[in-house]
Order: C-alpha cells, then sequence, then structure tokens
C-alpha cells in the first residue's frame, strides 16, 4: 500500500458549543495516487469533512493530518498549497477576469513567477481542455466549462490532492459528464489523490474506494462494487441506486443468472449477451 | 446577452489601445489641467488638434465618440446661454427689448464650451479604448505610494476588479428573477409609476439575497486558493511602459511648450 495523505483521527465536528454534532468520531485514510468517492444524502456531513480537510473549518475533537502534518491555524496556508479544492456553484468560485486570469489566482496568491505562470496555464489549461478559452470572460462559459476552469486553476498550483466538493451538482448531464472525462483524464498524473464528494451513486463507479456518510457518521467504507451490493440498506439512508443497479436485481428475480454487480450499463450488457455461453 | 459589453469599451488595436493605462491616466490628467491654461485661438487649437489627432488614432467609429459626448450637450449650450447675458465685457453687439448682449459674452461662451469639449472628448476617449481591468490595474500601480500611509491600495483594486467581474453575472441574475417574478404575476412594464416603482422590491430582495450568498461563497473559494492579502502576491496581467509611451509623452510634452508659447500673457 502507497503512503497515507490524509488521515482522520476520531474526528468531531460541531458549528459552535450548543449544536449538535455534525460529524461524529470520523476516521479514514486516503492514500497516494487513489480516487476516493465520499458519498450522503443531504446534511451526512460530507461538504463539512471537505472544508475540514482544506482549513477552512477545524475539528472539534480529534485531530486531521495531511502528508503527515496536522490542520491547525500555523498549518492552514501549508495545506491549502496540498489540497486544491473545487466547490459546488461554478459562478461563486470565479474570481478572475478572464480564463487565464482565474487560473492565476492561485499561483498570484503563492507568488509564482509570471514566467512560470503563463507556462502552467498553457499546460493546465490544455489538461481540461479548454485552451482556446484562455481570454474569455467567465459570462460567456457554460457551467461545465466553469468548473474545468476551477480545477486548471487548482492544479495549476500542483497540489497532492484535489478535492471536488459536489462540483457537478450544479450541472447540466452534459456540463457532468464534461467534468468526469476530465476528471478520469487526471488520474494518470502520478502522486495526485482524487477526492470527489457526490450525492449521486452513478458518480462513485470509477472510485477505488467509497466512504458513505450517514448523519454525521462513516457508515461504509469499501469497494463501489461492494456498496452497489447493499441496495435495500442503502436507500434506506436517503440514496437512489443507480438504474442499472435496479435493473439487475430485477433480471435477476425473473431467473437469469447475473452473477457480478454491474457498474454500468456496458457491464450488465456484457453479462447479457455472454450469459448463454456460460449456461 | 453574448454582445453584452461592460462599460463603453471599444476593442480595437489601435495606438491609443496599445498605450500603457498610466500612460493614458496621466496624460489625461495633465491635458485637463493645461486646458485651463489656453487663452487665445492658437492656443485653443493646438489643444484641439491634440485631441482630435488623438481620437483619429484610436479608430473608434465616430458614433461611439458623439454617444459619449450626448450627456454635455446640454452644459455646453446652458453655459453658453448664460456667459452671454451675464458677461458685460467687450462691445455691444445686439440689442434686444432691454438685454444688451457683449461680444466678450461670445467669446467667453465658445471659450467655455471648447473647454468642456475637450475635457469629456479626452476622458471618453480613456473610457472607449482601455478596458475596465485594465483601468483598475492602472490605479492600483499609481496608487502604490499611498501603501505607505496604510492605505489598502491592493484591497480597493481587488474588490473593482471582482465588482466589475460579477456585473454580468449579476446583470444575468435580475433577467433570471424578473422572468421568474413576471411569471408569477408581477407586472414590470405597465401601470402607474409607483405601481412600478413597488414592482421592483420583488426584483430586489432575492436579487440581494443571492448577492450576499455569492459573496460568501466567494471569499470561501477565495481563502482556500490560498488568498491572504496583497502581501506576497504576484501579478500575471502586467503593465510596461513601452517606445510608444515615451513617443506619446515626448508630443505631449511639445503640446504644452507650444501651448504655453502661444498663450496670450497679460
Amino acid at each position: 500500500m502507497s503512503k497515507k495523505l490524509i488521515e482522520f483521527i476520531n474526528v468531531s465536528f460541531r458549528y459552535s458549543e450548543d449544536s449538535p454534532w455534525v460529524l461524529r468520531n470520523v476516521s479514514f485514510d486516503i492514500y497516494e495516487d487513489e480516487w476516493v468517492a465520499i458519498i450522503g444524502h443531504n446534511g451526512s456531513g460530507k461538504s463539512t469533512i471537505a472544508k475540514l480537510v482544506n482549513g477552512l473549518l477545524f475539528p472539534g475533537e480529534g485531530k486531521i493530518l495531511i502528508d503527515g502534518r496536522e490542520v491547525n491555524e500555523d498549518s492552514i496556508w501549508e495545506i491549502r498549497k496540498k489540497v486544491g479544492m473545487v466547490f459546488q456553484n461554478p459562478d461563486n468560485q470565479f474570481v478572475g477576469a478572464t480564463v487565464q486570469d482565474d487560473v492565476a489566482f492561485g499561483m498570484e496568491n503563492r507568488g509564482v513567477p509570471r514566467s512560470e505562470m503563463i507556462e502552467r496555464i498553457k499546460s493546465t489549461l490544455n489538461a481540461v481542455g479548454m485552451q482556446d478559452y484562455r481570454l474569455t470572460e467567465p459570462h460567456r462559459l457554460s457551467g461545465g466549462q466553469k468548473q474545468r476552469v476551477a480545477i486548471a486553476g487548482v492544479l495549476a498550483i500542483s497540489p497532492r490532492v484535489l478535492l471536488l466538493d459536489e462540483a457537478t451538482a450544479m450541472l447540466d448531464p452534459k456540463g457532468r459528464k464534461e467534468i468526469m472525462q476530465t476528471v478520469s483524464n487526471l488520474l494518470g498524473k502520478k502522486g495526485l489523490s482524487l477526492i470527489t464528494i457526490t450525492h449521486d451513486l452513478e458518480e462513485v463507479v470509477q472510485a477505488d474506494r467509497v466512504i458513505v456518510m450517514n448523519n454525521g457518521e462513516v457508515w461504509d467504507v469499501s469497494k463501489p462494487r461492494d456498496i452497489f451490493l447493499k441496495k435495500d440498506a442503502l436507500r434506506k439512508i436517503g440514496l437512489d441506486i443507480p438504474f442499472v443497479a435496479i435493473l439487475a436485481d430485477e433480471l435477476r428475480e425473473s431467473g437469469l443468472s447475473i452473477s457480478r454487480e454491474p457498474l454500468n450499463h456496458e457491464e450488465l450488457l456484457e453479462d447479457l449477451w455472454t450469459l448463454y455461453s456460460k449456461m | 446577452m453574448n454582445s453584452l459589453i461592460i462599460g463603453q469599451y471599444v476593442p480595437g488595436d489601435s495606438y491609443v489601445h496599445r498605450l500603457d493605462p498610466r500612460t493614458k491616466i496621466t496624460i489625461i490628467f495633465f491635458f485637463i489641467f493645461v486646458v485651463f491654461f489656453a487663452n487665445n485661438v492658437p492656443s485653443y487649437s493646438v489643444l484641439v488638434i491634440f485631441a482630435l489627432a488623438s481620437v483619429m488614432l484610436s479608430r473608434v467609429p465616430l458614433r461611439f465618440i458623439i454617444k459619449g459626448l450626448t450627456p454635455i450637450w446640454f452644459l455646453v449650450i446652458f453655459t453658453f446661454i448664460l456667459h452671454l447675458f451675464v458677461t458685460k465685457e467687450g462691445e455691444v453687439f445686439f440689442d434686444f427689448w432691454h438685454f444688451e448682449f457683449y461680444t466678450g459674452g461670445v467669446v467667453q461662451g465658445v471659450a467655455i464650451s471648447i473647454r468642456f469639449f475637450l475635457l469629456i472628448l479626452v476622458t471618453s476617449l480613456l473610457t472607449l479604448t482601455t478596458t475596465p481591468i485594465e483601468i483598475t490595474d492602472a490605479i492600483e500601480d499609481m496608487l502604490r505610494p499611498l501603501n505607505k500611509v496604510k492605505f489598502p491600495v491592493h484591497e480597493l483594486a481587488l474588490m473593482m476588479s471582482i465588482s466589475l467581474r460579477f456585473i454580468p453575472t449579476l446583470m444575468q441574475e435580475t433577467e433570471k428573477i424578473s422572468k421568474a417574478q413576471a411569471s408569477r404575476g408581477v407586472d414590470f412594464k405597465t401601470g402607474p409609476v409607483k405601481d412600478r416603482i413597488k414592482a421592483v422590491v420583488p426584483l430586489l430582495v432575492p436579487l440581494f439575497v443571492s448577492a450576499f450568498k455569492r459573496a460568501e461563497e466567494l471569499a470561501m473559494a477565495m481563502e482556500a486558493r490560498g488568498y491572504q492579502g496583497g502581501e506576497g502576491r504576484s501579478k500575471l496581467r502586467e503593465l510596461k511602459i513601452g517606445k510608444l509611451d515615451m513617443i506619446i509623452y515626448i508630443i505631449f510634452l511639445s503640446v504644452i511648450a507650444v501651448l504655453f508659447y502661444t498663450r496670450t500673457y497679460a
């Protein structure tokens, strides 16, 4: 197993002394080069985890280590170099007047020299497929394009962790596809861990591991395929089961022997057309 | 919505567009200053020629210039007429009822009108050939000495550039909200003025609520991206005084020299 990059050790969090705990005794590890999806219904504490990782909030109890360093007031600027975050609303995180100004914002904050900025703007915009929009103003971009620019802005500071906090929630299906495509293209990059936070089970299928959150507690940590097996329990904690998984269940009930739990249409299709030869 | 342009900037690549915004602001500042030193036909001509030559060089279509001048026509005519009635210098050239019009009044009126015209012409040329963001950068750079007296120059410039960035976003939002409210029966377009003003309330309230929400989220996103004030920041947009700027400075200085040579000293 590769190196631990993020460690949550018995973390609890609440917004104030007299309010209920948002997170209760949460512990998990995230390793280098890993894609972890965090899923849960609204109010399950998943976005709070994102803010804790970036030092926008601090844990009430327990501690968080990023690359071996504890998150606290003194270390946040170090931590924010290592953890890049993309938020839900594409408009409310676009700071620059044009695409290239926005990608530069994070680098400007860190005092990166101008010549290097230009170089990195070019390469990161290429990485997210936005190289033709370098001088475009934000109001001329679609939501998906804005989120890709946001991803480029984060990549430009070469973080260790890329954290997408419901980055696709406000996008249309096309924009959602664009982002998931961009994200899976990035995975080849060495040393970059990816955390995607979502309430959509369809978005966890490509992840290496899934952390399911429920009412501020870690409900389950396992591989996507194993998560999909617990359909009834997932439904109980307020998550929508993807259509393919439901279809597979129905097919099984009507007597077809579908052995593995399909993650997407292609897998189910393959199981179906190879069914006869297996019998 | 795609044709939306903030301010009155007319895109182009003329010599005037290519000047450093600081050069433009400096020259306009001193131009406004020296306009008040002109006092005879040759000295006014020097200034008018300089201003018109700049307009020609900018290659901004005339209709944009005329549009920029519209707000001051009234003021020019008003002051002209005022001078006509009030100034009692020179000879009486026209007598009507018991008003006497003096030649001095006409001369004064024309001179003041030309001054107004020149001032508005050069300042609108600045906004026509410079993007708001360039002007912001220039102001930030030129106010930098004020940092010494703890004046928040960087913060001011950041506020300006973020406001500029959000104008189109908020306009789109206004359009969306007004459609949403119209579909629920709010009538923005007909009825007495009082009712129409009242109809703006259900437009403004959601707009303000969402603007505050945006501001909060933006602040969080900026912090997450490592923003910690102006110190130790580098800049992508760069201002550079080039050869062209030097040439313009020399031309402008000679214009001033000619102006002071031609003006009459009483």
